[in-house]
């Protein structure tokens, strides 16, 4: 059964529609207030849209057009949230909040413990039963609130941002019983963490100001971003124009010399992209002689060990634009690099690939 | 547990009006002690028309509680985290008894369900009859007792927030079962805490009682009013019932409040 879903909340400028396959696990990736949790709100009923409709299958979640007002409530809608919080029920130990689920199904006292003792023992958390939330670990709670949304079986699971509250050391082994339980599930995670987007879904949807920014396959997104946010996310440095036979041209005339995708002509006067990692750039005092192509001035904004190379974030001549460049900490220190100076950044054109929008 | 060595912040002369403050509630205590008739003590205090007070004292007080608890709790709830016009207006009058002198409650009680109130002649004439009875004590009881159990569960429940409702609920749980399984449960210390309140309130209640009941010995003489009524005749006895119900009062709210201390308190986040 697929999920499909197109709803608008005009007072958060949010409008978007996604649809799921059957098994499918999305990422939703994108800036804080872009809108991600108002989407998981939509779904799981505990936000109105003033517009929309969504269904999972047969099953209809909310009609709202001109004349139709329809809306199930969030208890009939087997939409699971797990939130970034465990938030399990404080007076129930960990065998009963995963119990409620199945309880609240209709099922007997002993039968919801024999599938909650189930899906604890998938989260590898069968001996943390009998015990208060209290006396659990923010890992140990988020794997038991997993075990808690599973145990309803939800035909969409929804989790916000699941791993963000959880210490370095807790992460990795929830995010591999995510891995093995959202196999073969329809799931939408919330996430800023790029490793989540790469373990876990199939796909992923970057949103921005409360709307689709680009989507495609997880591999595709962060390799070819298209959107800021997901260059961001992938490390690369992002500029954006219109396509020129040897490159791009930026809205300021300047020509932006790279490879173009081998298989693929594009048609001069095509908006695209030149994406290019912050490795590739090498920073310069003053005039370059020998005339790179690749070559504009910036103004440094910040400095910030990254690794073991110093990453310079640099404002370019469109005032939107941050690009970043690492280099040696022996580099910066003989160029003498601080804020506020303005140096020029040569890019490799061999290294920038460019790509249509 | 935060250790008692850290810096306070409290200037020293605040202890001074803190002392006259503490001072105010105790030494009226302490001097009515000292009025009491040892000696005499126990056959006060046993004295048919004591124990009579002092049983439908409690009796009425237990079961205003309940019927607060039954009234309170719905409101509570729909003033917390319901969404309708007239919400705030409800609120303030919901709270009114709190400031209210309870002779206007007990005169306003008088004209809802005496003989001839705006209710009190329909019962009338279904043969019910609510004033000057123990039922118009336990109404007035519950009149100026019932904002203190609301007042006390609203603010648990505003502070618990609602998301574990909504967790809850994508869990598969109806509105009623949310209710019984999960907000209950969180805000039962705001729900015991209430009770206890308005059950001192009502063992204390006076006027509207007064006013709207009567002080019919066994019927509708509480405590309160028996030792009004004795405090012309007999202060020996007075002050010796006087006594018993500070020592309820100080119990009731003492062994709830000692109770709930000791225990780990629940942390609720918003």
């Amino acid at each position: 059964m697929s999920f499909e879903l197109q709803a608008s909340v005009r007072a958060r400028n949010f409008d978007m529609s996604i649809s799921l396959a059957e098994g499918e696990t999305v990422a939703i990736l994108g800036p804080n207030g872009a809108g991600k949790s108002t989407l998981l709100g939509v779904i799981s009923g505990l936000l109105r849209p003033d517009a929309g409709t969504a269904r999972i299958g047969d099953k209809e979640l909310f009609k709202l057009d001109g004349d139709t007002h329809f809306w199930s409530p969030p208890h009939l809608r087997g939409t699971a949230l797990l939130a970034q919080e465990a938030l399990l029920f404080p007076h129930l130990n960990a065998l009963d909040n995963v119990a409620f689920g199945p309880r609240s199904a209709g099922a007997s006292k002993a039968a919801a413990r024999k599938t909650a003792q189930h899906w604890l023992a998938e989260v590898e958390a069968l001996p943390l039963s009998d015990r208060k939330p209290s006396r659990l670990s923010g890992g140990q709670a988020q794997r038991v609130a997993v075990a808690r949304a599973l145990a309803a079986q939800p035909e969409l699971l929804l989790l916000d941002e699941p791993m963000a509250a959880l210490d370095i050391h807790a992460a990795p082994l929830l995010r591999r019983v995510l891995k093995r339980v959202l196999r073969d599930r329809k799931a939408i995670i919330v996430t800023h963490d790029i490793l989540d987007a790469y373990m876990l879904a199939d796909r992923v949807i970057v949103v921005e100001e409360g709307h689709i920014a680009e989507e495609g396959p997880t591999r595709q997104v962060l390799e070819r971003p298209r959107s800021h946010f997901a260059a961001g996310l992938a490390g690369l440095n992002l500029v954006a124009g219109t396509i020129a036979p040897e490159g791009i041209t930026t809205p300021d005339g300047r020509v932006f010399a790279g490879q173009h995708d081998p298989d693929w002509s594009p048609l001069p006067g095509q908006a695209g992209v030149a994406a290019f990692p912050p490795s590739s750039v090498s920073v310069f005092l003053g005039d370059v002689h020998g005339s790179p192509r690749n070559s504009f001035p910036v103004t440094i904004t910040d400095l910030e060990p990254y690794g073991d190379q110093i990453r310079v974030r640099a404002s370019g001549v469109q005032p939107a634009q941050t690009l970043s460049a690492d280099i040696t900490p022996a580099a910066s220190a003989d160029l003498g690099l601080v804020p506020g100076m303005e140096v020029r950044f040569v890019v490799k054109s061999a290294l920038v690939s460019v790509y249509p929008a | 547990m935060i250790k008692r060595s850290g810096y306070h912040g409290i200037p020293r002369w605040i202890y001074v009006i803190a002392a006259v403050g503490g001072l105010l509630m105790v030494l009226p205590l302490a001097a009515m002690l000292l009025r009491v008739n040892w000696p005499q003590f126990i056959p006060l205090i046993t004295s048919e028309s004591s124990l009579a007070a002092l049983g439908l004292s409690l009796r009425t007080s237990a079961a205003s509680t309940a019927l607060c608890v039954v009234l309170g709790v719905p409101l509570a709830l729909v003033l917390a985290r319901g969404e309708f016009p007239g919400q705030r207006l409800l609120r303030s009058f919901v709270l009114l008894p709190l400031v209210l002198p309870p002779v206007v409650g007990g005169l306003a009680l008088l004209y809802t369900f005496g003989r001839q109130g705006l209710l009190g002649k329909s019962l009338e004439l279904a043969g019910i009859q609510i004033a000057f009875s123990t039922s118009a004590v336990v109404l007035a009881q519950t009149f100026v007792a019932l904002p203190f159990l609301v007042v006390s569960l609203e603010g648990a429940l505003r502070s618990a927030g609602s998301r574990y409702e909504a967790v809850a609920a994508t869990l598969g749980a109806r509105p009623t079962t949310v209710l019984r399984r999960v907000t209950l449960p969180l805000v039962l210390p705001g729900l015991a805490s209430g009770a206890v309140l308005s059950f001192a309130r009502s063992l204390g209640e006076f006027g509207a009682t007064l006013t709207f009941a009567g002080s019919l010995e066994g019927i509708t003489r509480t405590l309160p009013l028996e030792i009004y009524l004795q405090r012309e005749v007999d202060a020996d006895a007075a002050v010796a019932l006087s006594l018993v119900l500070v020592a309820v009062a100080v119990a009731v709210v003492g062994l709830s409040y000692g109770r709930r201390r000791s225990s780990t308190p629940v942390e609720v986040q918003p």
